[in-house]
């Protein structure tokens, strides 16, 4: 796979670097703040590794987080267990890649074992098999003291930054990108579009859905790495449905199938959904009523029923910007 | 005693495959009519079981001392609140999307479910919390050589039983239940032949809810603990069992359901952990092997 050249997003990502860091250093934006907009970034990665499977190739996974969960366990277990490092010598940034790139792998190799048995299945049957895999992931932590069980993984050192974070993030997005430009990506869409016709122009399909699982297993690892550097913790409810349901929504309130709106909506709904948080808890406080945090959640479920029936397509359909530079596919 | 050869599981077992296959009626007969997995099936059961925690509490000083009354107007209430239920988020969720992709009415069914279970954990009276489930029959034990019986595996068989019977003689016997069995066959056709698609697909939703009501009713008294949650496994195994006897498959997802229950309740005795997982293993086992069920057929796809 080529890299191609891609000046306009790098342009955009560099430029949005430069703002947030110099309103960061001008305490525009507080620490607070740059939190989410780096949550932001780690959905980002899973929106789009979820939408290059449920987007492009046209499969259902419900199960994303596990992967992640993958990730960030492995990645957490290295750099604490193994490597036990204080971040601070120069070359622990290397080390941190590793452990990063280690936990992708990982994730990418489970995602492998669960996609070639379950990608013989169609629609509805994978969706349960992937959301059975997720849970059975999530399980397996909450049992296994080695990584803490049901307490999480705790005293992860902190090596997610914005720095780091932007850049495998924007890695991430033209990764995918390229895939989806490449031969390989023709095959995939060409599977969303009509199965049986793909079969029948000489597509292996089920090699092409077993290479969409693993990518984006890969990625969900990768963010669930970082995401686990950042908060300092892996837990298992990070983990589960609810949370690979939440990315879910990202990518059907962005448009399936497009890239684009995968990444406007990570954000839109991260922010969204601190938004909610604190709005309940000052509702809370101000009337005094008992207004649990539940609601935030009764409200993203009417949020995902909504788009279905009143906009299937998402906010984006297919439709790329010009940023993004993937053309469309008829 | 050897936990493989235990009569005392299999009358567990049974019981809680009683519990699974009216939950698993419900899935497989709207997959059959609608090919829709109703995600929020198993929120019905819940909702069935707080219906019953209600009712209980609304008529117990009313029909005091007769246990019979009581537990036959909480059955009641239970089936009809869950089938209400049901009867709504067809009509308000579903039906809008019955043309569209299928994936749609599937990430709908998701919201439904995640809509009612964090409506009922949000909402102040409800809340979020354990409830404990009341007595609404005394339970009574009876020995029979080495095993336990106690009155309520009894209810639980025979409530189940009587509904399934039910349940098979309208599916056979009546013209509605023709009409079911026309428009899981050929929704085209049915219509052409003068069938009111939407009707029937109406009324399987209300049966399916009413089902997963009195499921859940049954699974408060057995396991006398309810919380908002409580749908999700379940409801995730009674689809694994109608998977496991063939989804859309009436007598298959009976089937099933019994052999996941005594499945479950022998892995369970073995090792907690492996009981929890049996389920997954036994769907991903049948679609390797059998992906139609045990008693499912392989219907071709149309291209």
């Amino acid at each position: 796979m080529k890299l191609q050249k891609f000046p306009r997003f790098l342009a955009v990502v560099i430029l949005f670097y430069a703002v947030i860091e110099i309103l960061f250093k001008l305490d525009v934006v507080n620490g607070y703040l740059l939190h989410i907009i780096n949550l932001s970034l780690i959905y980002v990665i899973l929106a789009t590794s979820l939408n290059l499977i449920n987007g492009i190739t046209g499969q259902f996974s419900l199960g994303h987080m596990g992967f992640a969960g993958v990730g960030a366990y492995v990645s957490a277990a290295l750099s604490t267990l193994v490597f036990k490092l204080s971040p601070s010598k120069p070359g622990d940034m290397l080390v941190f890649v590793g452990c990063i790139v280690a936990g992708g792998l990982a994730a990418a190799v489970v995602g492998l074992l669960i996609g070639f048995p379950s990608l013989r299945l169609k629609g509805d049957y994978l969706a349960i098999v992937t959301l059975g895999f997720g849970e059975i992931i999530r399980t397996a932590f909450n049992n296994l003291d080695v990584v803490g069980g049901p307490r999480g993984l705790l005293g992860i050192p902190k090596f997610s930054n914005f720095t780091t974070i932007i850049i495998a993030s924007a890695l991430s997005v033209v990764v995918i990108r390229n895939l989806i430009q490449s031969s390989h990506g023709r095959a995939m869409l060409s599977i969303r579009e009509n199965e049986v016709a793909a079969e029948l122009v000489g597509i292996d399909t089920t090699r092409y859905k077993v290479m969409a699982f693993t990518f984006g297993a890969f990625f969900a690892g990768i963010a669930g790495g970082l995401l686990a550097h950042l908060i300092q913790l892996a837990h298992p409810t990070q983990f589960g449905f609810i949370k690979s349901v939440e990315v879910l929504i990202m990518i059907y309130a962005g448009g399936v199938g497009s890239i684009t709106g995968s990444i406007l909506a990570a954000f839109g709904l991260t922010f969204l959904s601190e938004g909610l948080r604190l709005g309940i808890r000052s509702l809370a406080d101000a009337t005094g009523l008992p207004i649990g945090g539940e609601w935030r959640m009764v409200i993203y479920a009417l949020l995902l029923i909504f788009i279905m029936l009143f906009r299937n397509e998402g906010l984006m359909g297919t439709k790329e910007s010009k940023i993004i530079e993937l053309p469309e596919v008829e | 005693m050897g936990p493989l050869i235990n009569p005392q599981q299999i009358i567990n077992g049974l019981q809680l495959g009683s519990i699974y296959a009216l939950i698993a009626l419900g899935y497989t007969m709207v997959y059959g009519i609608v090919r829709l997995i109703n995600f929020a099936h198993g929120d019905f059961f819940m909702i069935g079981a707080y219906a019953a925690y209600a009712a209980f509490f609304a008529f117990n000083a009313m029909v005091a001392g007769r246990t019979g009354t009581l537990a036959f107007i909480v059955l009641v209430i239970a089936m009809a609140t869950s089938a209400s239920v049901a009867w709504l988020a067809n009509k308000l969720a579903y039906k809008p999307l019955r043309y569209k992709p299928k994936l749609s009415s599937l990430i709908t069914a998701i919201g439904v479910s995640m809509f009612i279970e964090y409506f009922f954990s949000a909402f102040p009276a409800i809340g979020a919390s354990y409830r404990a489930f009341p007595e609404i029959i005394p339970r009574r034990d009876i020995h029979i050589g080495p095993a336990v019986v106690s009155n309520l595996v009894l209810i639980d068989l025979a409530v189940a039983a009587i509904l399934m019977i039910g349940l098979t003689l309208l599916v056979r016997r009546t013209t509605l239940g023709k009409a079911m069995r026309a428009v899981s066959q050929d929704k085209d056709a049915a219509r052409l032949m003068g069938i009111d698609i939407e009707m029937v697909i109406s009324f399987t939703f209300l049966i399916g809810g009413a089902f997963a009501g009195a499921a859940g009713l049954l699974a408060g008294m057995t396991y006398p603990r309810i919380f908002p949650y409580m749908g999700i496994l379940p409801g995730l195994k009674a689809f694994i069992a109608a998977v496991l006897g063939g989804i859309g498959n009436i007598p298959g997802a009976m089937l099933g359901a019994y052999i996941m229950g005594i499945a479950e309740t022998f892995a369970s005795a073995y090792n907690s952990l492996i009981g929890e997982g049996i389920a997954f293993a036994i769907l991903i086992l049948v679609l390797l092997i059998r992906p139609t069920g045990l008693l499912g057929e392989k219907i071709a796809d149309k291209i």
